[in-house]
């Protein structure tokens, strides 16, 4: 019963969700919109199962003044101040909310990763080698696109920056096509498992 | 140079940040921390505001009931602190599991399969433009070369081998080109972040 019920609710939701797509009824329509609903309350959820497990971590670690204690305080500080401030004060565009969003969050996040940017260079100069065809063909190509995206490609040759186009709308759009077909067919065939109850990995334990 | 309160405090968090190119030290640490920290009370917020009041307490404060089912769905995830009840918590992971999956079907081929192998057909009409035929077929061949080198049910040798051959040809390219790509993505984030620092910080450009 453990295992059966979980799984019957995940076979049941499967056919459900794949009937309603290729019968667009109004019933089906509905229920596939409630259904949806209820999905983004149970993400919210999970959130909060997400959270509180947040919480507990930094509780724990400054409990046990672990090493580098003092951040959990910064990051526990962090949350609750902005969670307070958007459910009080409300999110109105000009609000307190907003405007730690624009002035900390969307700083903090853009610098991170803007710091890949030297990341990338640094482990490109490292692994980048011209050692056999297919590493001199991923060379040229990560060159053509870099230099043909920034105004320095035009200097380079006037047509630079249109055969770095090519590049990315021909060979690259085929082998992305060719992945792309295989990713979705693997996919497909993952979720008939999942929903058939082929693959019950998600289950977890042994019960 | 900016006098607005806010600008110094994204100034400053943006160096805590770059600090982290001298070595780990404590301002991006705390830069760090903070991030998770904001980035996690924004999600509350979000969440709050976005999916539970207007898809579970507004619905249940007007009389529908229903919406009891998605409440004890989504408590469930908490049995799992409770051992004698925590295999309960398989029941919304089912739940969720099955509509991601039973979605992702007919999405995926409709999306993903049909949508690409329209685009890589070449019919007569994709020699209106000479040159866009010959991309056209271009494009066609590497598919096929790209779906052939993932082809592991038999060796790659006589045919298969030199089809392969070419398939790897084009994923080098393609993947070339995808690095490319992300690296300039995070470059222009990186001229993002400059500008602020030189413009409405330091106010050295416009």
């Amino acid at each position: 019963m453990k295992r059966k019920i979980p799984l019957g609710i995940c076979l049941i939701m499967g056919i459900m969700m794949i009937i309603q797509f290729f019968i667009p009824h109004p019933v089906s329509l509905g229920f596939a919109s409630t259904i949806y609903k209820w999905v983004i309350v149970l993400m919210a959820f999970a959130l909060v199962l997400a959270i509180g497990n947040l919480i507990r971590h930094h509780t724990l670690k400054i409990r046990k003044r672990k090493e580098d204690w003092p951040y959990s305080i910064v990051t526990l500080f962090g949350m609750t101040a902005m969670a307070v401030i958007g459910l009080i004060w409300g999110v109105d565009p000009d609000s307190l909310y907003q405007r730690i969003f624009l002035n900390i969050l969307a700083p903090l996040g853009g610098t991170m990763f803007a710091l890949l940017a030297y990341y990338m260079a640094s482990a490109a100069y490292r692994a980048f080698r011209a050692r056999s065809l297919e590493a001199t063909l991923l060379l040229i190509s990560a060159f053509i696109v870099m230099i043909g995206f920034m105004p320095f490609g035009q200097y380079v040759h006037t047509r630079f920056p249109a055969f770095a186009e090519w590049v990315m709308q021909v060979p690259n759009m085929a082998s992305q096509r060719g992945i792309l077909l295989g990713v979705a067919f693997g996919s497909i065939a993952t979720a008939l498992k999942i929903i058939l109850g082929i693959e019950r990995s998600w289950l977890g334990g042994k019960e | 140079m900016s006098s607005d309160p806010w600008i110094w405090v994204g100034a400053l968090l943006t160096l805590m940040i770059f600090s982290f190119l001298y070595k780990d030290n404590p301002f991006y640490k705390f830069g760090e921390h903070l991030f998770v920290g904001v980035a996690n009370g924004y999600y509350i917020v979000f969440y709050w505001h976005n999916s539970l009041r207007p898809n579970l307490f507004e619905p249940l404060g007007a009389g529908e009931f229903i919406y009891l089912v998605p409440l004890l769905l989504g408590l469930m995830y908490f049995t799992r602190f409770i051992p004698k009840v925590s295999w309960l918590v398989r029941i919304p992971i089912g739940f969720m599991i099955g509509w991601g999956a039973g979605l992702s079907i007919p999405a995926l081929f409709q999306a993903e399969v049909l949508r690409q192998l329209e685009g890589t057909v070449v019919a007569p009409s994709s020699f209106t433009n000479p040159m866009s035929g010959i991309w056209s077929l271009i494009i066609l061949v590497g598919v096929i070369c790209t779906l052939i080198y993932f082809f592991f049910s038999k060796e790659h040798k006589g045919i298969l081998g030199h089809t392969s051959r070419i398939g790897i040809i084009f994923i080098m390219i393609g993947f070339g080109a995808s690095f490319g790509y992300t690296v300039m993505a995070r470059v222009s984030l990186l001229i993002g972040r400059i500008q602020f620092l030189l413009g409405p910080w330091l106010g050295l450009i416009d």
